[in-house]
């Protein structure tokens, strides 16, 4: 019975995530399409063509891997951030609170609306990728593994802003300073491999640069870290900010008095 | 009879300080309509916050329907209905997708709820607009979307904080009607408002609390018994004349009309005695106001 009604209540929150996004889709999924095309015209168009092919694949379809991950990444992060201090801020929260959904649902249930947000971009992007170059699907697998991975994480990383968060100015505050830095630095437009050493070291500790590398590795079977190193780490960062927003919620922080 | 709510020494203490209970002790039986009173920032919402779970306690026992609140919070949510005092539904969404959002995090599946919406709705005179977006409805119409959404679940106990405020007349009389129609199908409610004449129509017990302290705590009927003197609006058929109003120590209101305070030591009939005696007739005799905001408005200011 209880976990019947967890389950209903799951699918409730959901549904309401996927509602909302799809209801306000120019602002969810139009802009990271536009501006990831952009991308492939401008640093893969333009500028790709003078640029030597990287472990015997064009610029252009180097990048694909790296920026439909960047849109999934934002995508999966922005849609919890915003959903959940948008439901602080409206109070809306509160319907939730009063009823006897336990915690792990409601993390589960927001983190799955970012996940479903983040994917969806992710296959837009790549669908328009289509009309650029063609990439290679070398393993199907590792690309869901890695995508779904990288989202889930990002998008608890956006339950986690949402808990903190008191006024609009928090949402963007670790996307502009933190995020936004790491993906540029991740790897999206070059390979680890060709920058200098102490660059090359100091990339290692960037988590972005291991999904990048890791979902590269699904289009195009090639990699500069063992990928299944990088899919244990994010499998455990996953669980880690499970409990940090389990014990957050659990405690009421930023949303009981 | 069993109870529904029983709260023994509750304190709350914010994080600046501000003691919004000190020690409140509070039993509400099972199918009671429960009045709690009290100014703005007495400690009303800080109680139906604990109760539902939207804020922590500092300390004391809170019991609903016989389970301990700290050990049994989830029993408790499923038996609660919350109206709240702000309206704190998206009001992005359609009035339908509110409410079965709702009974979904209550465990109902869609098909339970859309037959429980409709029912509500209907009773609501809601089931017209069920499908506009929430923010385009009236004050009022907000209001009672609030009750359909905690009704959902069919809880055993409703919570409704200043439910009526901002509604019409018209709608406040409607609401109230279904209020006490659910109160005698058996859901104990617990109200707070700032309308006395509420608490009077319909409410069996009252509290008041001053400071977040309870001071006074009884059935309605007692508390209106306890009260000595009543105001008076009477018109008669003469101009009143300084020295009729110094005898009668009265307030004038317009040339014929004045206000009396009436009570054991002057009765309605004395004062009707009286002015036959000298030569006057009543037109219209009326108690002003309502008679539980005397007491009210006098038990703070003790």
């Amino acid at each position: 019975m209880y976990l019947k009604s967890n389950f209903i209540a799951f699918q409730t929150i959901l549904n309401k995530e996927i509602a909302r996004f799809l209801r306000i889709w120019t602002q969810t999924l139009l802009p990271p399409v536009i501006t990831q095309s952009l991308y492939f015209i401008i640093f893969g168009g333009f500028i790709g063509s003078q640029i030597k092919d990287i472990s015997g694949i064009s610029y252009m379809q180097f990048i694909v891997p790296g920026l439909v991950m960047m849109a999934i990444i934002n995508s999966s992060y922005t849609n919890v951030v915003s959903s959940f201090f948008g439901s602080k801020f409206q109070k809306n929260i509160e319907e939730l609170l009063v009823s006897p959904v336990s915690t792990s649902t409601i993390i589960a249930g927001y983190t799955g609306g970012g996940v479903a947000r983040g994917l969806l971009v992710g296959a837009i992007v790549l669908a328009v990728s289509a009309f650029f170059t063609t990439p290679q699907l070398e393993n199907i697998g590792i690309i869901l593994i890695f995508s779904t991975l990288t989202a889930t994480i990002f998008a608890l990383g956006g339950l986690l802003n949402g808990i903190f968060a008191t006024k609009f100015d928090d949402m963007s505050i670790f996307s502009t300073f933190i995020l936004t830095p790491l993906t540029y630095f991740g790897g999206v437009f070059y390979s680890i491999k060709d920058l200098p050493l102490i660059w090359q070291s100091i990339s290692k500790v960037n988590p972005i640069l291991y999904m990048v590398d890791g979902f590269r590795y699904g289009f195009y079977g090639i990699s500069d870290f063992n990928i299944y190193t990088s899919m244990n780490t994010l499998f455990f960062v996953c669980f880690i900010l499970f409990i940090i927003n389990y014990y957050l919620i659990k405690k009421g922080v930023g949303l009981r008095t | 009879m069993s109870k529904a709510v029983e709260i023994h020494n509750l304190l709350k203490t914010y994080k600046n300080g501000t003691q919004a209970l000190k020690g409140v002790d509070l039993n509400i039986a099972e199918g009671d309509f429960f009045a709690l009173l009290g100014a703005n920032g007495a400690g009303k919402t800080t109680i139906i916050g604990i109760l539902t779970g939207l804020v922590n306690k500092t300390s004391g026992d809170v019991s609903i329907f016989g389970l301990n609140q700290e050990t049994h919070l989830d029993e408790i949510k499923k038996n609660i209905g919350v109206v709240p005092q702000e309206f704190n539904f998206s009001i992005f969404e359609k009035v339908i997708d509110i409410i079965v959002f709702q009974a979904g995090y209550f465990g109902m599946t869609k098909k339970q709820a859309l037959i429980r919406a409709e029912e509500l709705l209907k009773a609501l005179e809601l089931w017209e607009k069920r499908d506009v977006i929430s923010r385009t409805l009236s004050g009022g119409m907000k209001r009672r979307l609030m009750i359909a959404r905690s009704l959902m679940h069919n809880p055993k106990l409703l919570i409704l904080d200043e439910p009526t405020a901002g509604v019409d007349v018209e709608l406040r009389f409607g609401m109230w009607n279904y209020l006490k129609k659910l109160n005698q199908n058996g859901t104990t409610i617990l109200l707070t408002t700032h309308y006395l004449e509420e608490v009077e129509q319909m409410c069996k017990n009252v509290a008041i609390i001053k400071d977040g302290q309870i001071i006074k705590n009884n059935s309605v009927k007692n508390m209106l018994m306890s009260i000595e003197t009543e105001t008076y609006s009477v018109t008669i058929d003469k101009d009143l004349t300084h020295y009729l109003l110094k005898e009668l120590t009265a307030n004038k209101i317009d040339n014929n009309t004045f206000e009396i305070d009436l009570g054991k030591e002057f009765t309605v009939m004395d004062l009707t005695k009286y002015l036959e005696k000298n030569n006057y007739t009543i037109l219209d005799i009326r108690p002003t106001g309502n008679r539980l905001e005397k007491l009210f408005l006098k038990s703070l200011k003790n």
